[in-house]
């Protein structure tokens, strides 16, 4: 190893480790928690009743699907649809590990099929179609599942004449499905195109982290954009950027502060207020029935 | 002309054959027969080499440096280009380029990405890596072409929409969401065809259209071979494993109906028959083309939306 292999490989591990702050270390032991954030002692219990933020520092902390259903949806409104639909592997992809193998991985993990839930549920009473990604499952890249989730739940929200919200988390693509995943982009904004023709509310809310080829199809096509605080959102990688004009990037770079800031989304909310804001902006979009 | 590793014993093999003409030229010795024998050899060796190239190889032919760029295409296959500039919101992105154009005696808009053949070229237009305003200036086209209902031709060869500070300052990701949304919705025929590299969303962001063609030795893919290679493998040096595995070659996407039909490339590649490749791509957009131009626009988009509707493999 050359010195300046050595000057990268040291840079790489500290871009991973700074990618992994992000999540809580739960290494402390069962009753514990760190905050990556703030490094402050947290009782796990104490994390969970506040929403999965950290009570000292504010830090928002990735929560998986069902969580974020839980939060948002009024108790025992939420109907799971299209669960049944799982991953195929149409490319019989191997890497350093065969796709199977990842999936069945992921699904061990994750006790979730794939890296979305569909479905229905209330809002304060307001009935909206919702797709909710999951970045725990595989950093909730998109495959034909994802894709065909998404497009279903879009469809049900056509056919029932609801707003539609998608919550993004995701890495981008699958890579795993090549060609197959990057036509669910394709796919998913024919869609959007659907309700926007049907005159129906689309409301996605962006949360940590929405990347690659997520926000370049369904996330950036809401009607109205909602980023979660301390989400980060882009097209490509910092790590990518980083590489191809090799000079270092601001600290807010990608973060919803920064988006905001240059006229990509509409607003920012914490994760309290995440819940009454939805609500508010469906209800205002209600038409009067003649 | 820069020549690729597979393509030395081929130029060794026509330049011996040169030598043998010259010498029976100087010294008037008939070797006709003989020239003729190896001719035909080197020509079924050319062949053999093509038809059993890797994936790997391949996409050294769709990045070949003398590889024919979109203004060849429309030098070769349009009349009266007239070049559209702009986003009309402050830029005018080089590494897309646009306008109207006569293929035959049809008027269509035709948009695409543009590659250098040198240093200086590749500068100008970004190495064919586009920035979100060439994405909105494609869009403007785009409804251009709508408004005067004119079919839209785009060519790709791209590398991926460009990863930078800017670019993500003037969110590259809306920009290709918004075009995949609005091509769904545009009431004339739109033909794309990739022509080298088809990388990424920025590859899809021309390419949401009724029928989809790659030329033979093109690729498309959901991420570079070498990005895929440095994630998954963490090692880019994979990358020809990882062309391999990802699927991306012409044949590759036919199967998997992603894309309508291969355009045959001259033996050896585009870039050894720029006017053959040009009138074969010309034949399939027209060919196109009429088929398209009476299906009523409902038609049309409806066969447009299913399309894409269908697309993806999984269990149920």
């Amino acid at each position: 190893m050359t010195v300046k292999d050595w000057f990268e490989q040291r840079k790489e591990m500290q871009i991973a480790r700074r990618d992994k702050e992000t999540r809580i270390d739960d290494s402390v032991g069962n009753l514990w928690v760190k905050c990556y954030h703030c490094n402050a002692q947290l009782l796990k219990k104490e994390v969970e009743d506040n929403m999965e933020v950290c009570p000292k520092c504010g830090y928002h902390f990735r929560i998986n699907a069902r969580t974020r259903i839980n939060q948002l949806f009024d108790e025992g409104t939420f109907e799971e649809l299209f669960g049944n639909i799982t991953t195929a592997d149409p490319l019989e992809f191997s890497d350093t590990e065969s796709y199977k193998k990842r999936v069945t991985a992921a699904r061990a993990k994750t006790n979730m099929n794939e890296a979305v839930i569909s479905g229905v549920g209330e809002i304060e009473g307001e009935l909206t179609a919702a797709a909710v990604m999951d970045f725990e499952f595989m950093g909730g890249s998109m495959g034909s599942v994802v894709g065909e989730k998404v497009t279903l739940a879009m469809e049900e929200a056509l056919k029932r004449e609801i707003p539609m919200i998608a919550v993004t988390a995701s890495g981008g693509a699958r890579m795993q499905e090549s060609i197959l995943s990057l036509m669910q982009m394709a796919k998913t904004s024919c869609a959007v195109a659907k309700l926007n023709e049907a005159g129906l509310l689309y409301i996605t809310v962006l949360t940590e982290p929405t990347f690659g080829g997520v926000t370049a199809s369904f996330a950036m096509l809401g009607d109205i954009i909602i980023a979660e605080k301390d989400a980060r959102i882009g097209f490509a990688g910092r790590r990518v950027i980083e590489q191809t004009i090799r000079q270092s990037l601001p600290a807010d770079f990608q973060t919803a502060s920064y988006l905001m800031k240059y006229g990509q989304i509409d607003m920012i909310s914490d994760r309290a207020g995440l819940k009454p804001m939805l609500a508010k902006i469906i209800r205002l979009h209600k038409k009067k029935k003649s | 002309m820069a020549i690729l590793e597979f393509e030395k014993p081929i130029v060794e093999i026509q330049k011996k054959i040169q030598e043998l003409k010259e010498i029976s030229e100087s010294s008037g010795m008939d070797v006709t027969a003989e020239i003729e024998t190896f001719e035909k050899q080197a020509l079924e060796y050319k062949k053999e080499v093509y038809a059993n190239l890797t994936p790997a190889q391949r996409l050294q032919i769709a990045r070949h440096a003398d590889r024919p760029t979109f203004l060849d295409y429309v030098k070769l296959m349009t009349t009266d280009f007239m070049e559209m500039h702009g986003d009309r919101e402050g830029m005018d992105d080089r590494a897309i380029i646009g306008g109207i154009a006569k293929i035959e005696d049809c008027s269509v808009v035709i948009i695409g990405t543009q590659k250098g053949k040198n240093t200086k070229e590749n500068l100008t237009y970004n190495f064919g890596m586009p920035q979100p305003q060439g994405y909105r200036k494609a869009l403007r086209l785009f409804n251009h072409a709508n408004k005067f209902n004119m079919p839209i031709v785009t060519l790709i060869d791209t590398p991926g929409a460009y990863p930078g500070i800017k670019a993500e300052e003037t969110a590259q990701g809306t920009a290709i969401a918004v075009n995949l949304r609005e091509m769904a919705k545009l009431n004339v025929p739109v033909i794309a065809v990739i022509t080298g590299e088809g990388c990424s969303g920025g590859a899809l962001g021309l390419a949401v259209a009724d029928r989809v063609y790659m030329l033979e030795h093109s690729y498309y893919t959901v991420i570079s071979p070498e990005g895929c290679a440095s994630i998954l493998w963490r090692d880019a040096s994979m990358a020809g494993t990882a062309a391999e595995s990802l699927k991306i070659t012409s044949e590759d996407l036919l199967k998997f109906g992603i894309i309508d039909g291969i355009v045959k490339e001259p033996l050896g590649g585009a870039h050894c028959d720029y006017e053959k490749m040009a009138n074969d791509l010309k034949e399939t957009i027209m060919r196109a083309i009429y088929e398209l131009r009476d299906v009523n626009s409902k038609t049309l988009r409806n066969d447009r939306y299913n399309k894409y509707r269908r697309m993806g493999v999984f269990c149920q």
